[in-house]
């Protein structure tokens, strides 16, 4: 019954990792079965999503699509990896502060989507915000705090010290 | 208590977002017990039919099965108000999702393989599909056993031999003398299809059964007493046998309330031996075997004087209640309580009736039956508004309640009660809805392009609950003079611990950075609480945080009474130190006192100080069963919503601008949590406005049971322009002032959307959700309407 095992060598979160994973597993069963990173979660298993964006090779990527077996030899960030020296990333620190987070079931997705989006353009409009996170679905938020915080990360400023956030009360998002 | 230490209407970071940012926080997916089992479910694919066979061979042959589960194994007939649900369904099904067959098994792949194997042999039925259909003569009966099933009498009544789960009525005045004494009458009909809540987590639960009939159930739940409440009174177990544990949830809505998977994954690990089970529904199984919003049908007839002062109203709900009555049966009877929207209505009568389907049954979701209503009764002030020429904004202000005002239910409207006025005139403000002119005139004929509208609604609602609704707090101090909060309302998302922390902090005179409002919920350890549902958990947890922490001041006033030798009227709690008011030099450290106080020759007093706080609901009565008369609710909250949108005219898709929103809270417990809250809240009622709703086929089968065909608002629906008010009318007995909030900021953001459709088209719209396909058919007909006038633009066919 038990399926034939595949060798697989990737590095996570900058740590490496060599085992073996069943042909038909998925990154996202491994890193949650098997490597024991129970962060990035899963919503629907047909990446329609987002929960499970993991970034593979510096593209954010919905792990639920990839196999195991295709990371094999990959570099994969997951949300677990974005704490350094424990310290949050400003972009966690900037969903905390702009409460960008209710349940938080997406918010490990959502954040490897906008980690994704300010590595590869730094100074994102609001349109280029929306449209990476598009594929993140949140159900709580309205969306409206996530993208004030990865706007103020956008702005390369440096996030905002104290509780208080920007008011963004009636702010207009630029489409344009 | 000292500024300092002043949280309320603060903006303190949420606790909660550190763990969710960093992935630590755990939800049940996440977690796993030794020697755990995983289950999946074989579902019926027919909306009614009887079960003639089930053969489970094949599936039990397979390597890694522990436990195949039919139906008939299981004698329970459990539910909340009404015990009208298998755990499994037996002899017959009655909705196409319902769960037939479930296997246990030593991986997920496994048990969903066995469930493939399980062969079963149906024999359709006549399906009753429509909540109309289901009300005629000779209909097919969803439940013919519904005369014998127990329910909770006196509240809710159900109609032997009928589909009829319940029927609440409505009664004040004389409708037909206000229909007469009117100068126009007007009828109308809307509609709301069901509506799937959609939480990022679907629901999971591992269970597990102990020897002698105890059990620990770890679930993704809201209301983690009434999972055991269920739980004991089904299994016929003592209430301290069984535990129930709640992580951190992902989502709820109300789709998470009651009881649900939490049955059928302890009969599992039962029959395992006492191994554990785990049971995640899949996706699919959230939209198809797990309960959706309920169906609305409202037929709506209005009395009015010249001037457009509302006389009466008569109006038929007809909720299709799908397969099983759950919270429907209270959304049938809360609803209606608010059935004529926050006007002064001299003469009402409401007929609610909660009618059995062969469909996904419903349950409660966010706004409790209040988005559904309020389409109706807002759509509907607006059409009275224009046909008298009144402007929407001058029709609604005449009719609201004010102080000295009797409800539908007889309750005397007060100052206190909260300001509809204000906030709808601050959301027609912000949108720069004219509030005065008939500037809101829609257009003589169908215009083309992109056209744009503004449209307003207001809304109210109150919590939906029993008389005896009560919630408990104990708040433990530590050795540092921080303390843990413990309390049973669960906080899915909702921000309400984080502004819980803020209420006990400023009561404590505490950093609030010292306040652990402990996430994880434990029947065991935890204080009771009711349910997290109705939004009335800041309202009731409040008054028993604040309860909580005079106790603990109480506690600690005697021991220092004592050790500084003064009155304990005298002393004074400020930023973390006990003092004589007089003598301030005259002072201990919280730290001194909260374990106990030594003197110096090592005699020591007092001890560990836990405080304790209770709420019980104040002043409800039953509602007499034939008029509905009595308190229903401990408070209602008033809002609006004022929406500018763009419709294009040659697609039908409608993009919505600017949407400002207020209530009134009584008092912004936490600005960001509260703001929050809307702005969620607001796109979530955008979803069921523009795009949500599920899709039957002829034979009752759901047609979008998953993300591919059923799509929720994502980033880029978002409105370009969002606004969140509050108006500040204290809520006399509410913590600070405040009352609920939580699911208000849904409620009648469809109703708005559509009086602006009319106002940018001149075009009425009656059923939800209004989709492109529905609004370009709609303008497509008016165009056809007008016949020569329509030859300037003639309408694309589809």
């Amino acid at each position: 019954m038990r399926e034939k095992e595949l060798p697989i060598k990737l590095v996570v979160n900058g740590v490496p990792w060599e085992g073996t994973a069943p042909a038909e597993m998925t990154l996202l069963r491994l890193l949650r079965e098997r490597i024991a990173l129970t962060g990035t979660k899963e919503g629907c298993g047909i990446g329609e999503c987002g929960a499970c964006t993991v970034i593979v090779d510096g593209r954010p990527v919905p792990s639920c699509l990839m196999l195991a077996v295709e990371a094999d030899g990959c570099q994969v960030r997951t949300v677990e990896g974005e704490v350094r020296d424990g310290e949050l990333s400003p972009l966690q620190q900037a969903f905390v502060e702009h409460h960008a987070v209710q349940c938080g079931y997406c918010t490990p997705g959502m954040l490897m989507s906008a980690q994704a989006l300010l590595e590869r353009n730094p100074h994102p409009s609001d349109e280029e915000i929306l449209e990476a996170i598009a594929g993140n679905l949140c159900r709580c938020t309205g969306y409206a705090a996530i993208v004030a915080a990865i706007r103020a990360c956008a702005d390369g400023a440096p996030p905002p010290t104290g509780a208080q956030r920007p008011e963004t009360n009636g702010e207009e998002v630029s489409r344009d | 208590m000292t500024s300092k230490h002043s949280y309320v209407g603060g903006n303190h970071p949420r606790p909660d977002a550190f763990d969710k940012v960093t992935g630590e926080a755990v939800y049940v997916p996440d977690m796993g017990l030794p020697g755990m089992l995983h289950a999946r479910m074989r579902i019926s694919p027919h909306a009614a039919a009887r079960i003639l066979r089930v053969d489970t061979e094949r599936a039990r042959a397979l390597p890694g099965v522990r436990v195949v589960l039919t139906g008939d194994a299981l004698d329970h007939q459990l539910g909340l108000y009404m015990a009208d649900k298998r755990i499994l369904a037996r002899g017959v099904v009655r909705y196409q999702g319902e769960p037939v067959v479930a296997v246990a098994a030593e991986t997920e792949a496994i048990a969903a393989e066995a469930c493939d194997l399980v062969e079963v042999e149906y024999e359709p039925l006549p399906a009753v599909l429509d909540p109309e259909a289901a009300l005629l003569e000779g209909a097919p009966l969803v439940h013919p056993d519904l005369h014998t099933y127990s329910h909770m009498k006196g509240v809710f009544f159900p109609v032997p031999h009928s589909n009829i789960a319940h029927h609440q009525k409505i009664r004040k005045g004389d409708v037909e003398r206000g229909f007469a004494a009117s100068a126009r009458v007007f009828e109308e009909s809307f509609q709301n299809p069901p509506v799937q809540h959609v939480p990022m987590e679907t629901h999971a639960v591992i269970a597990r059964a102990l020897t002698r009939g105890r059990m620990d159930v770890i679930t993704s739940a809201q209301s983690p007493f009434t999972v055991r409440n269920i739980l004991a009174h089904t299994f016929k177990v003592p209430h301290n046998n069984v535990r129930v544990r709640i992580p951190t949830v992902g989502g709820g809505f109300g789709g998470k309330a009651g009881i649900h998977l939490e049955p059928l994954a302890y009969v599992l690990s039962r029959e395992a031996g006492g191994r554990p089970v785990k049971l995640v529904a899949t996706r699919e199984e959230e939209f198809n075997t797990l309960p959706s919003r309920q169906g609305l049908r409202t037929r709506i007839k209005t009395g009015v004087t010249a001037e457009g002062k509302l006389v009466a109203i008569r109006v038929q709900y007809l909720w299709d209640a799908g397969a099983h009555a759950d919270y429907g049966v209270n959304i049938g009877r809360a609803a209606a309580t608010a059935g004529a929207g926050p006007y002064s209505v001299p003469n009402c009568h409401v007929d609610s009736l909660v009618v059995y389907t062969n469909k996904v049954f419903g349950t409660a979701f966010r706004g409790f039956g209040h988005l559904e209503v309020m389409w109706g009764v807002e759509r509907n002030m607006d059409i009275i508004a224009h046909a008298l020429g009144i402007s929407p904004f001058a029709l609604r202000h005449q009719n609201f309640l004010r102080p000295g005002d009797t409800t539908i239910t007889g309750e005397v409207f007060t100052e206190g009660h909260g300001r509809p006025d204000l906030c709808l005139q601050q959301v027609a403000e912000a949108v720069g809805y004219d509030r005065h002119s008939r500037e809101h005139t829609p257009p003589a004929r169908v215009p083309s392009g992109r056209v744009r509208g503004r449209g307003i609604a207001a809304l109210h609602k109150a919590p939906a609950m029993p008389v005896f609704t009560a919630c408990s707090c104990i708040i433990k101090f530590n050795e540092d003079a921080s303390v843990n909060v413990l309390i049973s309302g669960t906080d899915y998302g909702q921000g309400t611990y984080t502004a819980l922390a803020g209420v006990a902090a400023q009561e404590l005179s505490i950093p609030v950075e010292k306040v652990l409002v402990t996430f994880d919920q434990d029947t065991a350890t935890q204080p009771y609480d009711w349910q997290t549902v109705a939004s009335r958990f800041s309202f009731m947890g409040g008054n028993a945080v604040i309860a909580a922490a005079r106790d603990c001041l109480d506690q600690m006033r005697q021991t220092a009474a004592a050790v500084l030798h003064a009155p304990p009227d005298d002393l004074v709690f400020e930023d973390e130190a006990i003092h004589v008011r007089q003598n301030p030099h005259q002072r201990l450290d919280y730290r001194e006192v909260v374990m106990g106080y030594t003197f110096a020759n090592g005699n020591s007093i007092g001890g560990p100080v836990n405080g304790r706080g209770r709420y019980i609901a104040q002043g409800l009565t039953h509602l007499d069963p034939a008029t509905g008369q009595g308190k229903a609710a401990i408070n209602w909250t008033y809002g609006a919503h004022a929406v500018e949108i763009e419709v294009d005219t040659e697609t039908g898709d409608v993009d919505v601008l600017n949407i400002a929103s207020s209530f009134d809270a009584g008092r912004v417990l936490h600005e960001g949590m509260c703001r929050t809250q809307v702005e969620g809240g607001v796109l979530q009622g955008i979803g069921s406005s523009l795009i949500e709703a599920f899709k039957f086929d002829e034979r009752g089968r759901l047609l979008n049971s998953s993300f591919v065909d059923y799509k929720i608002p994502t980033a880029l629906d978002m409105p370009r322009r969002m606004s969140q008010h509050f108006v500040e009318t204290p809520q006399l007995d509410g913590p600070h002032g405040a009352r609920g909030i939580g699911e208000h900021p849904m409620i009648s953001v469809p109703s708005a959307i559509g009086n602006a459709l009319y106002d940018a088209l001149g075009i009425q719209l009656h059923e939800l959700p209004l989709t492109p396909e529905r609004v370009y058919l709609a303008i497509k007909r008016a165009r056809a309407r007008e016949g020569s006038g329509a030859a300037a633009e003639p309408p694309k066919e589809a």
